[in-house]
């Protein structure tokens, strides 16, 4: 999957979680990579593991709730994990930046929105401080803030779910990144909010060339955006395609379902298709596949080994003993 | 923001009235000025003259209207004991009784917070054992116990600090820890918990994905948030060392308000010891008016 343009490549990833019931592998063994000026979405259940994956990119996972155990990840060619807690923070925000998912609870409350933009401004472009304010603006400007000169002054209680994820997003532009990390950035905004925001992302990526990790629950935000899409299921990725292929052909039972129980804008409104079951607890056993017990086309070999990848087309992997070639 | 500011004004107000009349009423059932102030030795008509030409055989109520009329100015009667308004004595003894307090409390701040913001950076580490055995410390050492350690240790043994009276700036070292250390330990409580709560949340997961350096996360993104609950706590807290302060300062000789309210006391002082009560309670709801204010400056969601 490494090519030559590939700006970040994730190898191998194991990231393990602390809890009551003893140590589990909430990121089991993940590989990705993500080619300049384009969008991976990943997407999966609650608990998938999602989360846990993109914040370890930057290495804020949770601590010490969490550690990453094993795996690789290169960036522009430099392997961030062989690197110390100084030598990560130079690609924070410079060259990784990041979309968190609750626009309310992630903007500090007590500084102002030109506080925190500024701040970031003169972290990475060292700029004078009439400049700051002056770029702060252009940024607030492009996300489609209006009057991005009182919003600098605002606090952000002061503003909508809307506006505060478009702040967030300028303070993730700020350091001019190649690599933007969204989770579910439009989980909380309402669907006419989350379409602009989709719209504007997409936007931005084309004019800065930028490659974006975009996590999702919603399939529909993966067919506005995504160039590629990365299916986790308990900790692993169990498939991975294009956009067009992975609605037209998802090969991994797991991901039939999820696009099963996507509801059909084009056809009149039926029931969702909940998938049965439950997902893995990320403490249980580790034998064979984790999707085995929901599957509608389980094998005896399912819950003995795990399946390994095959390709089923061009860039398109899936893990599952039906589909050995 | 200003409505609040003055609801909160005239529950200011309307304590130290309260305040007042329950000072007043106290002063009054616990025994007649008459014998206070006469010599044992007086007549009866001599009784009588002091009676009338005061205003005692009057209704309760209207010799409190007397009393609140006189008190709003500024006359709360003279000492049973120097001759002196008891408001001269009471204002010339505030100053001390105020630099102490306040240096108790920057002393308490200076030491508290950055040992409550380690511990919380420091989780189960060396810095967390270190904030819970001060914590633990304050909690169980009284201040008058430290108080005689203290000057057995640098007065009598070392010979380092004065041990009692007013003199120069070694004078106010002693009392002033004393003063610091009884409300240490809550803050050192209160700031771990809080800065925990802070650090878990996810702006300061956003402030450490910009780049920002770890000081910078700590010491502003959360320290600022964190401080907002300690901030109540620590206004409420320097009413209760001015308060407290009795104890200490009659530990250390120090004549302050509280020394004052100690022997007024003693002596069955009573302009004096209502006078003191008062302004007491004029301090204490000053206070509370001045943290409400800089709570509404320090959390901008309040301001509104
Ligand atoms: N701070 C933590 N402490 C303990 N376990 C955690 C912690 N964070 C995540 N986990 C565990 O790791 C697993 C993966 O969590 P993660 O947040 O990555 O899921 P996700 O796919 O992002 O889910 P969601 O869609 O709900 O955001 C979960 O099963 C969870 O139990
Ligand atoms: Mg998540």
């Amino acid at each position: 999957m490494t090519s030559a343009d590939t700006l970040l490549q994730v190898n191998d990833l194991t990231v393990e979680v602390k809890g009551a019931r003893g140590v589990g592998r909430a990121v089991d063994g993940v590989s990705f990579g993500i080619s300049a000026g384009e969008t991976l979405g990943v997407v999966g259940e609650s608990g998938s593991g999602k989360s846990l994956t993109c914040l370890s990119v930057i290495r804020l996972n949770p601590k010490p709730a969490s550690r990453i155990a094993s795996g690789s990840i290169r960036f522009d060619g430099r392997e961030l994990l062989e690197l110390d807690a100084e030598g990560l923070r130079a690609y924070r925000g410079r060259e990784i930046a990041m979309i968190l998912q609750d626009p309310m609870t992630s903007l500090n409350p007590v500084l102002t929105i030109g506080d925190q933009i500024r701040e970031a401004l003169k972290l990475h472009r060292g700029l004078s401080r009439a400049d700051e304010t002056r770029v702060a603006e252009d940024l607030l400007a492009r996300l489609r803030v209006p009057e991005p000169h009182r919003v600098l002054r605002s606090y952000p209680h002061e503003l909508s779910g809307g506006m505060r994820q478009r702040v967030v997003g300028a303070i993730a532009l700020a350091g001019r990144p190649r690599l933007l990390i969204a989770d579910e950035p439009t989980t909380a905004l309402d669907v006419t909010v989350q379409a602009a925001y989709l719209a504007l992302l997409r936007k931005l990526q084309r004019e800065e060339g930028l490659a974006i990790l975009f996590v999702t629950h919603d399939l529909g935000a993966v067919a506005r955006i995504c160039d590629r899409v990365a299916v986790m299921y308990g900790g692993r990725i169990v498939e991975s395609a294009t956009t067009a292929t992975f609605f037209s052909g998802a090969a991994h039972p797991y991901s039939r379902a999820l696009l099963r129980s996507l509801p059909d804008v084009s056809k009149p409104p039926e029931r969702l298709e909940p998938i049965p079951g439950q997902p893995p607890s990320v403490f249980a056993a580790r034998k064979g596949c984790l999707f085995a017990d929901r599957c509608p086309e389980v094998q005896a070999r399912c819950r003995e080994l795990e399946p390994p990848q095959s390709s089923v087309a061009e860039g398109h992997f899936v893990h599952c003993w039906a589909r050995q070639p | 923001m200003l409505r609040v500011a003055l609801s909160r004004l005239l529950q200011g107000l309307l304590t130290l009235l309260m305040t007042s009349v329950i000072v007043f009423v106290l002063a009054r059932t616990s025994g007649s000025p008459v014998d206070l102030v006469l010599p044992s030795e007086a007549t009866a008509a001599e009784r009588q003259a002091y009676i009338e030409r005061n205003g005692l055989d009057r209704p309760l109520p209207v010799q409190y209207g007397v009393f609140l009329v006189n008190a709003l100015q500024g006359d709360f009667g003279t000492s049973l004991r120097t001759r002196q308004p008891a408001l001269d004595l009471v204002m010339s003894r505030l100053g001390r009784t105020l630099a102490l307090a306040t240096l108790g409390l920057v002393i308490a701040l200076v030491v508290s917070v950055p040992i409550g913001v380690l511990s919380a950076t420091h989780r189960e580490g060396a810095w967390d054992r270190v904030g819970q055995g001060f914590a633990l410390l304050g909690q169980s050492i009284p201040s008058f116990l430290l108080g005689i350690v203290l000057i057995l240790v640098f007065s009598i043994h070392l010979r380092w600090l004065p041990s009692s009276g007013i003199g120069d700036w070694r004078n106010y070292i002693l009392p002033a820890v004393v003063l610091g250390w009884s409300i240490s330990a809550g803050i050192v409580r209160l700031l771990r918990s809080s800065m925990l709560e802070a650090l878990g949340a996810e702006f300061v997961k956003l402030a450490r994905s910009k780049g920002l350096s770890e000081a910078t996360v700590v010491w502003k993104h959360g320290l600022r948030n964190a401080l907002i609950p300690v901030l109540t706590f620590v206004g409420f807290m320097y009413g209760v060392i001015i308060a407290s302060a009795v104890v200490v300062e009659v530990v250390f000789g120090w004549p302050g308000l509280g020394y004052l309210a100690y022997e007024s006391t003693l002596w069955r002082d009573f302009p004096v010891l209502q006078c003191a009560v008062l302004v007491y309670t004029a301090i204490i709801v000053s206070i509370n008016f001045l943290v409400d204010l800089g709570y509404g400056i320090a959390d901008p969601r309040v301001r509104t």
